[in-house]
């Protein structure tokens, strides 16, 4: 398996021994490097997602999506990008102008901040604190924040209503989505990503298998719950652009919707690639315990490993996405409150006992 | 419907429910495709039902002669005014009856909604809806046609009133021409 902590390591010496600079220059051109793969990963990754959704949604609703710009379609997002860029930005009549201009930005701050902590391969995570799956909970509960500011500073009784609906479904939810993270720190025993992925190499480590029964229902819970975070699937109600006048972004034009949207499909892939680290083993490769296969296995990289599980998983909620009708908002409440929530919490309790008694797969 | 099952009931249902829909759409994502390339295809391989309610005409035979006698039958039905017919009563010298005379049959075609009611009231099988279908110009005024003065021979496509191409359903078609 290649460790990317070599490629690291190898930098960080260059900078400090090599070019002799101090703490403070190494740390901070890290920091800007790391940042910039990080912006760079993000955008690159949105037109991707932003491409499959739409001919992944074309595809489940019998057509063919976009095929005009450029070879089968593949250029549309720039040019959708370009129209976007090109608007006018304006603002509302006594709308709340500082929050007005706060709100996309802590909407893409949540996002960036949560993807930054996807552990992309061996040795690859940027963000590896020793409380990590509290922190991704911490820093993506901002993005409710910025929905409902959204909402309030646009001086629009829609976007105030969209708004609430929004911060309400997203709390909600939060509740869920932290406790099949917590079972999963049960099983593994750790909070750091770097160790929770660790723990699922090996042969049938994936939590989804060490873990069985408990494991698979937290998988399908997690699934729901951040479906519902990441505001998709059917659980968008806080914006429906088609029924109702567009939802908390309703007075964004230009790039502020676009930071919205972009968050919206970011959002997608944070879940996604937390279901794979957290259920699927991050970048751990498929290994069955027979020699010959499980070192063919570990010759394919792991950010390939991560990215096939965590795009396996998005087709996944495209697919739920794409199917499924929209809940309404009381729905959506019973959902979480009377079904998920108390099987969430007897996913912990079912979690805790197999852990407990050492009925796990662990090896 | 309204919450007659158990808690438990509802799950299992629901499960059922879910499971039903998904598998619908995943048989959907694999369905050929029956999108066409339009206006690439207009040309080659464009298919349009021949049922398809594009516009009105005439029916003429041969000799180029419509049937309509201008018994307003087509106006009275029209929900929206589309159709507008003005008429004159003529004696014809040998007989000295009295016949109604068609002078101007107005159809609107940007009021048109294209509900068939004329064409089922008419009793003598004068109008009919033709496939046609590439309506667009710059001026509403141009979409106001008298009828009785045209002579439709078929539309701004070749066979277009034939029915185009073959009907295909998973090609997608970019043949241009």
């Amino acid at each position: 398996m290649f460790d990317f902590s070599i490629i690291a390591n190898w930098f960080d010496s260059l900078l400090r021994t090599t070019l002799g600079l101090g703490d403070f220059w190494t740390i901070l051109i890290e920091c800007v490097l790391v940042g910039l793969a990080i912006i760079i990963g993000y955008a690159v990754l949105a037109i991707i997602l932003i491409f499959m959704e739409r001919k992944v949604c074309a595809y489940f609703q019998c057509r063919i999506g976009p095929v005009r710009v450029g070879w089968w379609g593949t250029l549309q997002v720039f040019a959708d990008v370009l129209k976007m860029l090109i608007k006018e930005i304006f603002v509302v009549d006594k709308a709340d102008k500082l929050l007005y201009y706060l709100a996309p930005f802590l909407v893409i701050a949540a996002s960036i901040g949560t993807f930054s902590f996807l552990p992309w391969n061996k040795g690859a995570e940027v963000l590896d604190f020793n409380v990590g799956v509290f922190l991704v909970t911490a820093i993506s509960s901002i993005g409710v924040l910025g929905v409902f500011i959204a909402g309030w500073a646009s001086n629009n009784k829609y976007s105030v209503l969209s708004a609430m609906r929004a911060a309400v479904q997203m709390i909600s939810y939060e509740l869920s989505l932290g406790i099949c993270l917590i079972s999963a720190v049960i099983l593994t025993g750790t909070m750091q990503i770097s160790g929770i992925v660790e723990s699922q190499t090996g042969p049938w480590q994936w939590l989804i298998f060490q873990g069985h029964i408990p494991a698979i229902l937290a998988f399908l819970v997690f699934l729901i719950a951040g479906n519902a975070e990441a505001n998709r699937g059917p659980f968008d109600l806080a914006e429906a652009e088609s029924e109702l006048t567009a939802g908390y972004h309703t007075e964004y034009s230009g790039m502020g919707f676009g930071f919205y949207y972009l968050a919206e499909y970011l959002n997608l892939f944070v879940i996604s690639g937390l279901a794979t680290t957290i259920f699927l083993g991050g970048w751990a490769p498929i290994n069955i315990g027979i020699e010959g296969f499980d070192t063919l296995m570990n010759y394919i990289p792991g950010i390939v490993w991560f990215l096939g599980k965590a795009f396996v998983v998005v087709f996944l909620l495209m697919w739920i996405r794409w199917t499924f009708p929209r809940l309404r908002v009381d729905q959506i409440l019973k959902l979480e409150w009377k079904y998920l929530m108390p099987l969430s919490l007897v996913i912990l309790v079912l979690m805790t006992v197999c852990v407990a008694f050492g009925w796990t797969f662990t090896a | 419907m309204e919450n007659k099952q158990s808690y438990f009931g509802e799950i299992g249902a629901a499960f059922k429910t879910l499971t039903t829909g998904l598998k619908t759409t995943m048989k959907e994502y694999f369905t050929p495709k029956s999108t066409e390339q339009y206006p690439e295809n207009r040309k080659t391989t464009l298919h349009i039902a021949k049922r398809h309610r594009g516009r009105l005409v005439f029916k003429r035979d041969e000799s180029e002669n419509y049937k309509c006698v201008a018994c307003l039958m087509c106006e009275k039905a029209c929900p929206n005014g589309t159709i507008r017919i003005s008429s004159e009563m003529q004696t014809d010298p040998e007989t000295g009856r009295k016949k109604r005379q068609l002078l101007d049959y107005q159809y609107d075609l940007g009021d048109c909604m294209f509900c068939n009611l004329c064409v089922n009231a008419c009793n003598f099988d004068a109008i009919e809806f033709t496939n046609d279908f590439e309506n667009a110009v710059f001026d509403r005024s141009q979409l106001v046609i008298h009828l009785n003065e045209e002579v439709y021979k078929g539309g701004s496509l070749p066979n277009v009133i034939d029915g185009g191409a073959e009907w295909q359903v998973g090609t997608f078609n970019t043949k241009t021409k």
